[in-house]
């Protein structure tokens, strides 16, 4: 599971990077997307990956912590998940705006004819 | 028992939070109603920010270990809740950004409130963002105000619109959401490799571990490095800087002037708790030093090429960011004290140019402050005429012209650190300090610190010649000059500025002793990690005190 889960992350990122280094709002956008993906994987892959175990250990009972999951990276997650989608819902309306003002999608918002 | 003294840690981000959700609620055109939330918001903040400089400092009896506070949210123990802290160091920040803070808002009273919709609570936003970033001892929490201030940021560069501001933003944006994930990755790496993200106690666990789990942390830090450098606006992470700054309509690029600190801080910290760790090298030590000087000397050449006044301000910017990383990368910690104190002298100045460059400007006729050469060579035109709130403001204040050329002096004599203000004193300081490092072996100074002097020094004379250029083309240029109207509110704000940095060069002498003491206190990072840890054993862990 491990190598399938780095795999996903390192494709996300990597992908991301490429798109965001390419010169159109949109796929600076999709770039930050996708990284923003990876790295919420990420900041879960750190919690330990593991199946089926449950995050909430139950009142008064004394138990084995290792058979549960860390929440504290879910907890994580969900700030960064929540910050991430916020950031890009403004970078989208930045991104329109720029298109509207400048009539082309090119991120200097000047088109370099060469 | 906790007394009300002790809640006043939570003050910096409740107040301004508080207030700023207030505003959402108000229309934009109840104004009155508006700026007087946002007035009596900034002093309260003020208040509290002096009360706690005091406490820290000791004046204000408290039984704060060391007189570092320790506040429980939620009263949850240290390394499992999240603690705000105060130190002398986050005091000193916390006071510092609001009189930047008040200032600005006066000034933007004039005009600047007035052009976009949501200007108030942006601001007190941007001021939560920014004490909670001082405040917090939590890692994660860190990363959360600064994505609060740098979300209020974006919404304050963009006002007032215009397609110079909505394209600068737009690289703005990208370059700080990159941060942003570079933060997360760092983060979270140092999370799973210690398990803790308290900032005390990663002091201590990080000394813990073994050798394989120690490269990962390091790795950590060296991300983590990276996104407070692009904050910090280090070579070669700041070409965002200038135009964005640049862009920004006054109050806010005044503003923006303590945003970069705030990566300086985050890495003076970082920097200072992990010292009994052995820091990893991008807090302090030689890789500081050389981008510092990287920064620098970039500076340098980017204010000596640069026409544009308003971007030579953001290059002030970097070279005060160059000047504090140099100097912070320097070995020991002699030299942090007058870093601190130029540090506060920069903020205090570049806030205030950034203000008094918007008034200069209306007194220039088109292309005055570009060189005729190239004027005709790139075929210039003019733009943004729609900024111009000259008009608007109104009162003309008599010799308006003087003040402004005074202004612009004693602003230009600050940032270049020439005599007498406190630009000077915090320059001698930091080179007397320098010099006075001796190396193991050398019985002199050692090749750095003399690397630093002459990066300084050119530094320096670079600003006096790229300043006297322009304040020659701005105020001597004959016939074109109009008289500009001032209001009342934009030129208190700047004067205040000014002189508060005409008393720090009067009251050198306590203040940097305060600032010698902070220095101190950072160099041992146990007094701060105590005083967490004991909070957290002294309380019990469920019900209250």
């Amino acid at each position: 599971m491990e190598i399938i889960y780095s795999l996903a992350i390192g494709v996300l990122a990597g992908s991301g990077i490429w798109l965001l280094l390419r010169p159109r709002t949109f796929q600076v956008i999709m770039g930050l997307t996708l990284v923003s993906y990876a790295v919420n994987l990420f900041i879960f892959g750190m919690g330990r990956l593991s199946v089926g175990s449950p995050p909430i250990i139950e009142a008064g009972t004394v138990v084995d912590v290792s058979n549960y999951a860390d929440p504290v990276p879910q907890a994580l997650v969900l700030t960064a998940i929540v910050i991430g989608f916020a950031t890009t819902a403004l970078y989208l309306v930045v991104l329109l705006a720029l298109r509207g003002l400048s009539n082309t999608d090119h991120v200097d918002g000047t088109e370099y004819n060469s | 028992m906790m007394g009300l003294l002790d809640h006043l840690p939570i003050l910096p981000v409740a107040v301004p939070m508080m207030a700023g959700a207030l505003m959402l609620l108000l229309k934009d055109s109840r104004r009155k109603a508006l700026t007087g939330l946002a007035f009596l918001s900034v002093f309260i903040q003020f208040a509290v920010a002096v009360t706690l400089l005091f406490m820290t400092a000791g004046s204000i009896p408290n039984d704060w270990n060391n007189h570092i506070g320790v506040y429980l949210l939620g009263n949850w123990v240290a390394p499992f809740g999240i603690v705000f802290v105060v130190d002398k160091l986050s005091a000193v920040m916390l006071l510092l950004t609001i009189v930047l803070g008040i200032c600005a808002l006066i000034y933007s009273t004039a005009f600047w409130d007035r052009v976009g919709i949501h200007f108030h609570p942006l601001f007190q936003f941007i001021l939560m963002g920014l004490n909670g970033a001082f405040l917090t001892g939590d890692l994660f929490n860190l990363f959360v105000f600064f994505e609060i201030f740098l979300a209020a940021s974006y919404g304050l560069l963009l006002h007032g619109s215009g397609s110079r501001r909505v394209s600068s933003g737009l690289h703005y944006i990208t370059v700080n959401l990159i941060g942003a994930s570079l933060l997360l990755i760092s983060i979270s790496l140092i999370y799973g490799v210690t398990g803790t993200l308290n900032m005390a106690d990663l002091g201590i666990k990080a000394g813990m571990l073994d050798a394989e789990n120690r490269k990962l942390f390091e790795t950590a830090c060296a991300i983590l490095g990276i996104a407070f450098l692009v904050k910090a606006a280090a070579w070669p992470l700041n070409f965002w800087l200038p135009n964005a700054y640049a862009a920004a309509c006054a109050p806010v690029a005044a503003l923006f002037a303590i945003m970069t600190k705030v990566g300086i801080y985050a890495l003076v910290r970082m920097g200072s708790l992990l010292l009994p760790t052995g820091a990893p090298a991008a807090f302090g030590g030689e890789w500081m030093y050389a981008i510092g000087l990287g920064t620098l000397l970039f500076g340098t050449l980017g204010i000596l090429a640069e026409k544009n006044i308003g971007r030579l301000v953001g290059y002030s910017i970097i070279l005060s960011s160059g000047t504090l990383l140099t100097a912070l990368g320097m070995p020991g910690v002699t030299l942090t004290g007058p870093s601190l104190f130029y540090l506060i002298s920069s903020v205090l100045t570049t806030g205030a140019f950034f203000m008094l460059v918007e008034l200069i400007k209306r007194t220039e006729s088109f292309g005055s402050n570009v060189l005729s050469v190239s004027l005709e060579a790139f075929g210039l035109e003019e733009d943004n005429t729609s900024d111009y709130s000259g008009d608007v403001v109104g009162v003309a204040i008599p010799a308006a012209l003087a003040f402004l050329g005074l202004s612009f002096f004693t602003c230009a004599i600050l940032i270049a650190c020439m005599p007498p203000f406190s630009g000077f004193v915090a320059k001698f300081a930091l080179l007397s300090s320098a010099l006075e490092l001796t190396d193991n072996n050398l019985t002199g100074p050692s090749i750095s610190a003399w690397l630093l002097v002459i990066a300084m020094l050119a530094s320096g004379l670079a600003t006096v010649i790229a300043l006297g250029r322009s304040g020659v083309r701005l105020f001597w240029n004959s016939g074109s000059l109009q008289t500009p109207k001032l209001s009342i509110r934009e030129a208190v704000p700047v004067s205040v500025l000014l002189f508060s940095c005409i008393a720090l060069s009067i009251f050198a002498g306590p203040v940097m002793d305060f600032l010698a003491d902070t220095a101190s206190s950072l160099d041992d990072p146990y007094q701060y990690i105590n005083a967490v840890i004991t909070q957290a054993s002294n309380k019990p862990i469920i019900g209250g005190h």
